[in-house]
């Protein structure tokens, strides 16, 4: 049975979906506290959940990136750990580094949160290996700052080396312009394909009466 | 001493809330605006009293923390 980790910082509100996501899938799951120094023995995934850490007081992650429990997430992902950051856990990872680029204010200036549709772009990594190259997913977002921004020649390297992973589109899988990201980037790996972040919430969207359940695939991949 | 740090989004990165100003001073008829950029500006009361090693560390402080690097640029000035 696989260990899930998901952290907890003061504002983080999808802990609670996020464990229930992967105890569905089979899992084992704890909550981890941000004082905590070290992730738990025989962890095989560590989730950074969704929320509104320290309540984005300056910017959104970037006082989370001190907290003690992150300098052991960073030496777990360097020993080669996988890690997934979802929302306000993709805008911890860029903040402290993990993974490239930023995360701005959405162009429109508005919370946006809606069921939005999702263009796989790369599947040959662990997290969208159980979903085609170029299908169409429904997934929630729910967000503020979600405009990702990197520069000419970073944006050139995540395209050569295959990191983007999600990008917003219509459901013909045409690029659509939903927050001012990018080339409408939704998602992204590092270049080791073993740290993820995107700003879909992939654990809202686990039961289709609930509207989808196309976050089960998504998820699957990290635990196989 | 006083040391006060100016965060603005770097050139040629869009500022989405500058843009929304700009667009409402347009709708006021201001005229001649050009361009609007929003920042954020940090004031930090220091109780040392040299402003070198006030300058020094401030510049820490926002190169660690006040600043995103990737999208921000910042400025320091030490206020007697």
């Amino acid at each position: 049975m696989k260990s899930i980790a998901i952290l907890q910082f003061p504002g983080t509100n999808c802990d609670l979906d996020t464990k229930y996501a992967f105890e569905k899938l089979g899992c084992k799951s704890q909550i981890v506290w941000h004082k905590e120094r070290t992730i738990p023995k025989d962890t095989d995934l560590v989730v950074i959940a969704g929320g509104f850490s320290y309540g984005d007081y300056l910017r959104a992650g970037a006082i989370a990136k001190f907290s003690p429990i992150m300098s052991a997430v960073i030496e777990y992902a360097n020993g080669g750990g996988k890690v997934l950051g979802i929302c306000n856990g993709f805008q911890i990872l860029t903040e402290v580094g993990l993974l490239e680029g930023a995360l701005k204010r959405n162009i429109n200036l508005h919370f946006i949160s809606k069921f939005q549709t999702l263009k796989v772009v790369n599947n040959s990594n662990s997290f969208l290996q159980k979903c085609k190259k170029d299908e169409i997913l429904n997934i929630p977002i729910a967000h503020a700052d979600g405009n990702y921004y990197i520069d000419d020649i970073g944006y050139r390297e995540l395209k050569e080396n295959g990191q983007i992973l999600l990008q917003y589109s219509n459901a013909k899988g045409e690029r659509e312009v939903v927050n001012g990201s990018i080339d409408s980037i939704a998602g992204i790996c590092n270049k080791n394909k073993n740290v993820f972040g995107l700003m879909p919430h992939p654990e809202r969207a686990m039961e289709l009466i609930l509207g989808s359940s196309d976050g089960v695939k998504m998820l699957e991949g990290l635990i196989e | 001493m006083k040391a006060v740090v100016n965060i603005f989004l770097k050139e040629g990165v869009l500022d989405p809330q500058g843009k929304a100003i700009h667009h409402a001073l347009d709708a006021m008829n201001f005229e001649g605006v050009e361009d609007v950029r929003m920042g954020k500006q940090i004031v930090l009361k220091l109780s040392t009293t040299s402003k070198e090693k006030a300058l020094a560390e401030v510049e820490k402080m926002a190169q660690e923390i006040l600043a995103n690097t990737v999208i921000e640029d910042y400025t320091i000035e030490i206020v007697e």
